[in-house]
């Protein structure tokens, strides 16, 4: 059943309007009828039909190119097909010109229409989903879904706000967990750029040479296996935002050319001589102290004082305590209803264990932390029992070997569990409470393979 | 009912038979009886050489006997309606009366060599689909289902001869 979809049949003759409108009800469309330009008009006013249908000719001084661009007016985005029986080049190219979607001779094809009104529904609904998919995501990254009461977290909210409509470049500092990408998010949403592209990419998951591609492109040939151009994320996110995590791991040559794009706005795909121009605001973050990088000389410092014009720190967890019920009550209600268990509360005694956590991982440790406790909760309470593994008495205990450095330990652990997901980063990732970024910069400084 | 054309041959006999017994096995109907009806000459084009399906359509409401509820005109002329260069049938939807023509599902139409029961089957799918649109059915996108909208012989003999399980719901939610 396709009843959501209105169609508008204008023609004069009116066994040719009632002929075609019961043809296209028998598919399923709610089909309204007008017997001149005036009519269809009054009735586009009241209905925004997914497809008109208008004959060319019409007497009563509105013919099919005035109703159609009287509907044009009214509706900018309607698919308009103009119908006629005396086709000419010239009309064709009016209607055309004029913004008609498709013209067509009568009598045509029954197969030709079918498919013309298929494939026009098919773009239309696709088009709704896209509008609702933007709609859910502006809801979801708005600032006021970001959970926090800290003074603190309140001072980076409004400072998020105040920039979100500039085009100035952000730098956020934070923690791993602590939602850099998440404030990127809300600062994008909540600015003129939100019916534009956010483009998110993770610096450290690539090496050098694939990510300078994956910024900016390449042309057909630039390397083995370049078999057509390719639009970079620099030019799929023009007129939105792109976010570049994990800025410090970049090499010298991508500081370079980055510093070049913040600079001109410009920038020249791999291999390819023409200079492509963006406009993109750039929002980069790191977990790293760039500062303390530039004065090791392992950051450029022109691209540092380019990225930091507007400088937002995130503070970790353990740093805002105080948002740590809020947080949890959160994730409990949105986690319970996704694994479709009853909502749980959190006793008192849990919520000590985890006032008392360090959090490491941050919010999203605390995420993993609630998922992993609703998971294994047998009642409609969660207990301190059900967060044991956070004290470290759950039912493993992990026995620290003789001569062994921390990072060999985190090296360790990290195979371990990649075992255990079979080589999946993201549930690695979940699993180790760090994000992906995170995990990909772990496993190149340890030369783990996957 | 059968419509009665000058210019058309007689229907073969076993395809109204073969109908009615489709029509009954998939749909909540009785099939009363047959009557002939002459088609009105104002529903020729000449100019097309065919027949207007919804002129025909109006013959068939017109001449509808009390106490039948629906009824399906068959004809073996071609059909048109002025947007299209034709249609294998028509019908009301959630109506009562509907037209089916046996023109383009014979094999004669694009020269091949007849084929009695190709036809019988053909003739079964479209007289079900036109008659499902009494009942309020739209086309089904299901592929095997006889609802799915056909425009070449060959979608008509790819499809069914029932309805799918969806469509079949939705008429026993209309009997209720």
């Amino acid at each position: 059943m396709k009843p959501q979809w209105q169609i508008l049949v204008v023609d004069d003759e009116e066994i040719m309007c009632e002929s075609l409108a019961a043809w296209l009800r028998e598919d399923g469309y709610l089909v309204d009828t007008a017997s001149s330009g005036r009519e269809a008009v009054e009735l586009a006013k009241k209905t925004d039909y997914a497809i008109y249908f208008i004959d060319l000719k019409m007497p009563g001084g509105m013919d099919g190119i005035d109703t159609l661009m009287e509907i044009r007016r009214l509706h900018p985005d309607a698919s308009i097909i103009i119908i006629t029986a005396y086709a000419t080049v010239d009309t064709a190219i009016t209607a055309i010109k004029e913004g008609a979607q498709e013209y067509i001779v009568k009598p045509c094809n029954p197969e030709e229409i079918s498919l013309l009104v298929s494939r026009i529904i098919k773009m239309k609904r696709l088009q709704r989903e896209n509008l609702i998919l933007r709609k859910k995501l502006q809801r979801r990254y708005q600032f006021h879904d970001i959970i926090c009461k800290s003074p603190r977290m309140q001072q980076v909210l409004e400072l998020a706000r105040e920039v979100a409509s500039l085009r100035s470049t952000v730098l956020i500092h934070g923690e791993s967990g602590t939602g850099k990408e998440v404030v990127a998010r809300a600062i994008h949403f909540s600015g003129n750029r939100a019916q534009k592209p956010f483009i998110a990419v993770s610096c450290a998951a690539l090496a050098e040479t694939l990510l300078e591609s994956e910024l900016f492109g390449y042309e057909k040939g630039a390397f083995t296996g370049a078999t057509e151009r390719k639009k970079g994320k620099f030019e799929l996110a023009d007129g939105g935002t792109i976010f570049l995590d994990e800025i410090g791991d970049i090499g010298p040559k991508l500081q370079a050319d980055l510093l070049r794009v913040l600079q001109e706005r410009s920038f020249y795909r791999v291999g390819g001589t023409e200079e492509v121009h963006v406009d993109v605001r750039v929002i980069a973050a790191t977990h790293k102290d760039l500062r303390a990088l530039v004065e090791e000389g392992k950051f450029r410092e022109d691209l540092y004082y380019r990225l930091n014009v507007i400088e937002i720190v995130i503070p970790p967890l353990r740093e805002r305590r105080e948002d740590i019920p809020l947080l949890a009550a959160h994730f409990v209600e949105r986690i319970a209803h996704e694994l479709g268990k009853p909502l749980a509360e959190i006793s008192d005694d849990a919520m000590r264990v985890l006032m008392d956590h360090s959090w490491p991982g941050n919010v999203r440790e605390l995420e993993n932390a609630i998922e992993r406790a609703l998971v294994s909760c047998r009642g409609e309470v969660l207990t301190a029992e059900d967060f044991s593994f956070l004290r470290g008495n759950g039912p493993v205990r992990f026995q620290a070997p003789d001569n062994m450095t921390l990072a060999e330990m985190e090296k360790l652990m990290i195979e371990a569990t990649l075992r255990r997901t079979g080589g999946n980063v993201k549930e690695a990732a979940a699993s180790l409470g760090i994000d992906r970024s995170t995990l990909y910069e772990k496993l190149k400084r340890y030369g783990i393979e996957r | 009912m059968e419509i009665r054309t000058p210019d058309a041959e007689p229907l073969p006999s076993r395809v109204i038979p073969a109908m009615a017994a489709a029509l009954e096995a998939c749909l909540p109907v009785r099939v009363a009886g047959l009557k002939p009806l002459t088609a009105p000459l104002e529903a020729l084009d000449g100019g097309r050489s065919q027949w207007s399906a919804p002129a025909l359509l109006e013959a068939v409401l017109a001449s509808l006997p009390d106490g039948i509820p629906k009824a399906l005109g068959v004809t073996g002329v071609d059909l048109y309606i002025p947007m299209l260069s034709f249609v294998y049938g028509q019908a009301q939807l959630n109506g009562r009366a509907g037209v089916v023509s046996i023109a383009r599902l014979r094999q004669q139409f694009y020269g091949l060599p007849a084929n009695d029961a190709l036809l019988e089957e053909r003739a079964r799918k479209e007289a079900v689909h036109e008659a499902g649109h009494l009942f309020g059915l739209v086309h089904c996108s299901a592929p095997g289902c006889v609802m799915r909208l056909s425009v070449q012989p060959g979608q008509i003999d790819l499809k069914g001869e029932a309805l799918c399980e969806a469509c079949a719901a939705r008429i026993r939610e209309v009997r209720r």
